[in-house]
């Protein structure tokens, strides 16, 4: 019971430091991200160099588990286990990306403006929880 | 041509290796990979501890702007775009997300990070349609 509470909280201060990287790196911006992806126009890079800084960090980190037999509060390592170029990998992340290019707001971003009460920022995750739950939906009745 | 005005190196890079760390931790501690969407998306379809540990974890990305605004003013967010097309943008993240099994985070940064092919080819496709998708609303329309 105790590890629980203790899990949550590692995972409560991760995500707190998750939003306050994203506001120092300007990502939540949505006009920002925008001007990162508009590259045939005013280019600003900035989000690549968000990118590189995230991956080379976690890159370590990832590196460093393959010797370890679990982690640090004693879980199993969660290793994805999909390899596979699947259709729905594919139509998927096309959909994502039409829905990040049309307004610059992908879920991370999203949630920490939600946060600050911005409504623009609750209606894309209201709307957001409605298509995660949609696919979640019809996948479990496919498979039924 | 590069807008040097807006180009931020110094803060994207710092923000970028908190968003790493944040990463980096949520791994080592608890095992598991910091994928806002899945995570998101769990706290509907798991539950107990598993449960548990996700609200924590959006809780967090929730909270942050408060725990910044201790410290300093919370920088200007410009968001285009009326409710309408908010939405459809928001139904489209969702659906591509869960469909494609990960966003910016659980590709973009922890599945690079893993060198996973998987990851590096979703990455792509949701660059390449971001980017065409942006060229076309502001170019061609």
């Amino acid at each position: 019971m105790q590890k629980h509470w203790i899990l949550s909280l590692s995972a409560f201060i991760c995500g707190l430091l998750f939003g306050l990287g994203l506001l120092m790196a300007g990502m939540a911006n949505p006009a920002k991200v925008l001007g990162f992806l508009d590259v045939t126009g005013l280019w600003d890079p900035s989000l690549a160099l968000v990118m590189l800084g995230a991956i080379a960090v976690a890159f370590i980190a990832f590196r460093l588990s393959k010797k370890m037999p679990q982690s640090l509060l004693n879980t199993k390592f969660s290793w994805p286990e999909a390899t596979a170029i699947t259709r729905p990998l594919l139509v998927g992340s096309a959909l994502f990306g039409l829905g990040w290019g049309l307004v610059g707001l992908c879920p991370g971003p999203a949630l920490v403006l939600a946060g600050t009460g911005s409504v623009e920022g609750l209606i894309f995750i209201v709307f957001m929880l409605i298509g995660i739950r949609l696919v979640d939906y019809f996948q479990a009745k496919q498979s039924s | 041509m590069i807008d040097w005005s807006h180009f931020t190196p110094e803060s994207a890079l710092t923000g970028g290796l908190m968003i790493g760390l944040a990463c980096a931790l949520l791994w080592l501690l608890n095992g598991r990979i910091a994928g806002i969407s899945g995570i998101t998306a769990g706290t509907f379809t798991s539950s107990g501890s598993e449960r548990q540990w996700r609200l924590a974890f959006v809780l967090g990305l929730l909270l942050s702007s408060w725990l910044w605004l201790m410290l300093a003013p919370l920088p200007v967010a410009e968001v285009t775009g009326n409710y309408g097309l908010l939405a459809a943008a928001g139904l489209l993240v969702g659906i591509g997300a869960r469909l494609g099994s990960g966003c910016t985070s659980g590709h973009g940064v922890c599945g690079l990070a893993r060198l996973s092919m998987r990851s590096l080819v979703a990455t792509l496709t949701f660059m390449g349609v971001a980017v065409a998708t942006v060229f076309i609303v502001r170019h061609l329309l």
